[in-house]
């Protein structure tokens, strides 16, 4: 590792070519409980460039926001545990970092955009005050200068006369506007990374897209990369250049957004693509994946789809698939295009 | 806010004046004539018992002297003690020394309550965290009485670190030790709220979001979780003030402090209707006040908490 060009100080800045932004190996994360352990994460791998966005899909528990808050250095430990896996942020592991060099890399080099900016945002601090607080702690500022900073934040994120409103409190705010304070905490100190934890959730659908909208552009503006967590395919589809697909606590299938929507290569992905209301089915019943999502105390032996899964043979009860390489009928690779199943070819083919 | 205030200000008499005219009526309920108790074993001479009525306003009937009460209470005119003393210039002696040691003990049980209730609710189930629910529960299953008499015989006895009483009730130093005991209920009550208030609050999602905002851990507490998880507590210490003006009569009788408590036990004794009325007045009006003090404190602590 003594060789490696981006450990020398002057690599540390400049991200050497080719080498992502954030890299996630191998990752496992589980919770003791009274109940017993439950393996949320299980050997996640993804990645994400300066400018790129990622987006990772999946229904509730399957380990897309425990990985997130790993990322961060934000999960509860204990009940959760890392026990194995390594997270590079520019080609360092942060898992073996100290305390205070994670803090010092919260909210200045990777930030957070939490689900319900109601109760994310400090119900008795001024937004004027949470947005300040930024650069007070990390660059030391006055409190006056972190005030024009903070309207300056405001107007970025388009807030309406943001000097009047700079010493609001969070409930004076409406949703979306909450939401922008978010996004404006986020990006206060220009981020390299933010992890945005299904931004959009909580609000009506028409705000949504201009909240959307709104973090792709300023995304581009600054050059960052995002990993857009959600369980939402509409909101996937404009903003993403490439998704992972999580389920139990695994990667099942990635690839670039536009190949994803097109040819599924695995069947839950395939699932989740059919249970998309379309005008086209008005009056037919809705498709949804049979099944519930497993018990992550007992996740089932082989691929854990398997139980929901319409193809499943006797190899998926017993062998837990690798994530493949997915290729094209000729056997040329497809670039970025992997998928957990054992049957992938049929799925992607046939 | 201005017209919060003079509302609640106006809400104010009708409770004063309630309050004032159910002690008035109480103390007048109790058995036995003070005019006669005066004479002791005695026979009282039925001219000097008269004058003596006559004198004190005693001689009209209840509803009269209720009335009589009432119109010299508006005038500012409090009445006077059997003994011929001005009631209020027996509460301007009693008052200063009971709001010096309702404040030492409200200091003393703010300061260390919440010190205690922070800590703990920091380390929920941890070593520290159980022994200062034990040690709480103890202090509100002891009574007063013997906690102000294990406190004697241990400081004063003992270790003679002070004398068993209060010698001087003006002395701050010497008033530390009876505040501690008056204040050692209350603590016990202040750390436990701040213990249940910061432990639910330490899991809300503005905590997480101040973590990964990269806050060092002093202002991720001292700010985000210490401010909100006051709310309940001041709501609490805010009523115990008054409290613990009125309560302290036991206190006040274990170590011998001429406040409030030990006056108006005295009063209670000698039937003085007039003074015991007198000093209820003035407890109603410190517990008005309290609880004003708090209601405005509360909305600056919580901007969501509106003045309707």
């Amino acid at each position: 590792m003594t060789t490696a060009p981006e450990k020398t100080t002057a690599g540390q800045d400049r991200l050497v070519p080719g080498t992502p932004l954030l890299e996630v190996r191998d990752l496992h994360v589980e919770f003791k409980t009274r109940d017993g352990v439950a393996k949320a994460v299980n050997g996640v791998n993804y990645s994400v460039a300066a400018g790129e966005t990622l987006a990772v899909l999946g229904e509730s528990g399957s380990g897309k926001s425990v990985t997130a808050q790993t990322i961060m250095g934000i999960l509860d430990m204990p009940p959760g545990r890392v026990t194995a896996g390594e997270i590079l942020f520019r080609g360092q592991d942060m898992l073996k970092m100290s305390n205070e060099e994670r803090r010092k890399i919260r909210g200045r080099k990777i930030a957070m955009i939490f689900q319900d900016a109601l109760s994310s945002l400090n119900p008795v601090l001024s937004v004027g005050y949470q947005l300040g607080e930024m650069f007070r702690v990390h660059e030391g500022a006055s409190r006056k200068e972190a005030k024009a900073k903070a309207i300056e934040l405001m107007d970025r994120v388009r807030i309406p006369a943001a000097a009047q409103r700079v010493n609001d409190y969070p409930h004076q705010f409406s949703g979306g506007m909450r939401q922008r304070i978010m996004i404006a905490m986020a990006l206060a100190l220009e981020p390299d990374l933010i992890i945005a934890d299904e931004p959009t959730t909580a609000l009506d659908v028409t705000v949504q897209a201009q909240v959307m909208d709104l973090l792709a552009e300023l995304q581009a503006e600054y050059h960052m990369g995002l990993i857009l967590i959600t369980h939402d395919l509409g909101v996937v589809a404009d903003v993403a250049d490439k998704i992972a697909v999580m389920y139990a606590g695994r990667i099942v299938e990635t690839a670039p957004v536009h190949d994803l929507y097109a040819r599924p290569a695995h069947p839950y992905t395939k699932g989740l693509l059919r249970s998309i209301p379309r005008l086209d089915q008005k009056g037919e019943e809705l498709y949804a994946i049979k099944g519930l999502p497993p018990n992550l105390y007992k996740v089932p032996a082989g691929c854990a789809f398997n139980p929901r899964c319409d193809v499943a043979t006797d190899l998926c009860r017993t062998e837990i698939p690798a994530l493949h390489q997915v290729t094209d009928r000729d056997g040329a690779e497809l670039a970025g295009r992997k998928s957990a199943c054992h049957l992938w070819k049929e799925t992607l083919h046939g | 806010m201005g017209r919060f205030v003079a509302r609640r200000l106006l809400q104010m008499i009708p409770v004063f004046l309630g309050t004032v005219t159910i002690i008035f009526f109480m103390t007048r309920m109790l058995p036995g004539d003070p005019a006669a108790a005066m004479w002791g074993d005695k026979a009282a001479d039925p001219a000097q018992l008269a004058a003596f009525k006559h004198r004190m306003g005693l001689d009209v009937s209840t509803g009269q002297q209720y009335l009589d009460y009432m119109g010299n209470l508006l005038t500012g005119n409090f009445g006077e003690t059997m003994a011929g003393r001005k009631v209020i210039d027996v509460i301007g002696e009693a008052l200063p020394v009971t709001i010096r040691l309702a404040l030492l003990a409200f200091v003393f049980e703010v300061v260390v309550g919440v010190t205690i209730g922070l800590f703990s609710g920091l380390r929920r189930g941890k070593a520290f965290d159980k022994t200062a629910l034990v040690f709480t529960l103890l202090l509100i299953s002891i009574p007063v009485p013997v906690l102000g008499f294990i406190f004697q015989n241990v400081f004063a006895i003992q270790l003679k670190w002070i004398t068993p009483t209060v010698q001087d009730s003006m002395n701050l130093g010497q008033l530390m030790l009876p505040a501690i005991v008056l204040g050692s209920i209350s603590l016990a009550y202040v750390a436990r709220l701040t213990r249940t208030s910061i432990a639910e609050n330490i899991k809300s999602d503005y905590m997480r979001t101040a973590i990964a905002k990269g806050l060092p851990r002093r202002k991720v507490i001292g700010t985000h979780l210490l401010r909100n998880s006051m709310i309940p507590v001041v709501t609490f210490l805010g009523t115990d003030l008054g409290a613990l003006m009125g309560g302290a009569i036991v206190t006040e009788g274990i170590f011998n402090v001429k406040g409030v408590g030990n006056a108006l036990y005295h009063a209670i004794n000698l039937n003085e209707g007039a003074t015991v009325s007198g000093f209820v007045v003035v407890l109603v009006l410190v517990y008005l006040a309290a609880s004003l003090i708090v209601d405005l404190l509360y909305a600056v602590l919580d901007p969501r908490i509106r003045y309707a």
